[in-house]
């Protein structure tokens, strides 16, 4: 008995110093497997869920008359970061272009941090998707929100709450997946 | 049944014991001087300072303790992205408006998220990240250590070696 019990156990020792690295090997796959497909890039916000951040800036095309963001209370509205040094923001155009024929949301745009003259002459030759564009010059409003790179794109509930952020060019694909059924359902209990 | 199998830690168990000791010592010396030998990274900002030094101290020290959002690996203190510089000016304001170091990272995480500092916080989502290195010392040392060990009362069979038999 006692002789048979030694003989089954020494093999699986020795199977198991075999199996360990080669079992931690193949954890280890799996974990980098898995982070190939995970989205380094974007930095959840902290902003979701908080009451949006209040500015007044000088519009871009008139820099003598202000836009605050309070002018939206009570409805919901888009707040696009963008700029015309921005290879994303010149990729996601056509589709902001779209979204505001379709007319269901007002966006507001915010250029960060850009030339003037640039920025008019981007929207003069590309269209303006925008009810209007504040000029962050300075990027100080872009810091509040916590934009670290446009295109932004932020989705602002009547409540003037942030509910979505999006980070990276928008398309109507991405617009129809999580933009439209965060708008319903937020247009629905908002009412 | 134990006469089966030869018994390898009879020979030389002192001698060869001391030889383990050196090698650990040795390693153990080498980490030492990397930590003590570290040379502090030095800034690249190029805006106007603080006059006063203390301030000036301070504020970069801030800024090495947080994150530039575009580079990721760089804080705002080495950094030259647009990004960066705005952090800074918007830190150098907050340092001016009397803000406590607590208050001006608080100003920061509530924008950017606990990721904007560059020194992550101590919080249970982090507990392993900050106990890995002590873990994979502690892990690493262990299984050196037993190596060591178990080699050193192995008989030495090198020929070259002076020490050969000696115990």
């Amino acid at each position: 008995m006692n002789q048979t019990a030694i003989k089954t156990e020494k093999p699986s020792k020795g199977v198991w110093r075999y199996l360990l690295p080669v079992g931690l090997l193949l954890a280890l796959v799996v974990v980098f497997y898995v982070s190939l497909g995970r989205d380094k890039q974007t930095l959840p916000s902290p902003l979701i869920g908080k009451p949006a951040p209040q500015f007044e800036l000088p519009r871009l095309d008139d820099l003598s008359l202000p836009i605050s963001n309070a002018e939206f209370a009570g409805q919901m509205y888009v707040l696009n970061v963008w700029g015309s040094w921005c290879v994303g923001c010149r990729q996601e155009h056509g589709a902001l272009l779209q979204i505001a024929q379709r007319g269901e949301v007002p966006i507001l745009g915010l250029n960060w941090n850009d030339d003037r003259e640039a920025a008019l002459y981007w929207l003069q030759s590309l269209g303006d998707p925008y009810v209007a564009s504040a000029f962050d010059g300075e990027g100080r409003i872009a810091i509040d929100w916590g934009v670290y790179g446009a295109p932004e794109t932020f989705l602002v509930s009547a409540q003037g709450e942030i509910i979505h952020k999006h980070i990276g060019p928008l398309n109507l694909q991405i617009w129809e997946r999580d933009f439209v059924p965060m708008m319903q359902r937020a247009g629905v209990s908002g009412k | 049944m134990s006469a089966l199998k030869p018994n390898r830690f009879a020979p030389g168990v002192a001698g060869f014991d001391r030889r383990a000791l050196r090698t650990l010592l040795v390693a153990a010396l080498l980490i030492l001087a990397t930590v003590l030998l570290r040379q502090p990274a030095s800034a690249i900002d190029i805006a106007p300072a603080f006059e006063d030094p203390v301030q000036q101290a301070r504020y970069e020290q801030l800024a090495r303790e947080l994150r530039c959002l575009v580079c990721r690996s760089e804080t705002i203190a080495d950094s030259n992205a647009p990004l960066a510089a705005d952090l800074r000016r918007q830190l150098r304001e907050l340092m001016g408006q009397g803000k406590s170091n607590a208050e001006i990272l608080q100003y920061m995480t509530e924008r950017y998220g606990d990721y904007v500092l560059y020194k992550p916080p101590l919080v249970p989502r982090t507990w392993l990240l900050w106990a890995a290195p002590v873990l994979l010392l502690l892990g690493g040392g262990t299984a050196a250590a037993v190596v060591i060990v178990r080699k050193s009362r192995l008989p030495d069979t090198d020929p070259s070696d002076p020490g050969l038999g000696v115990s």
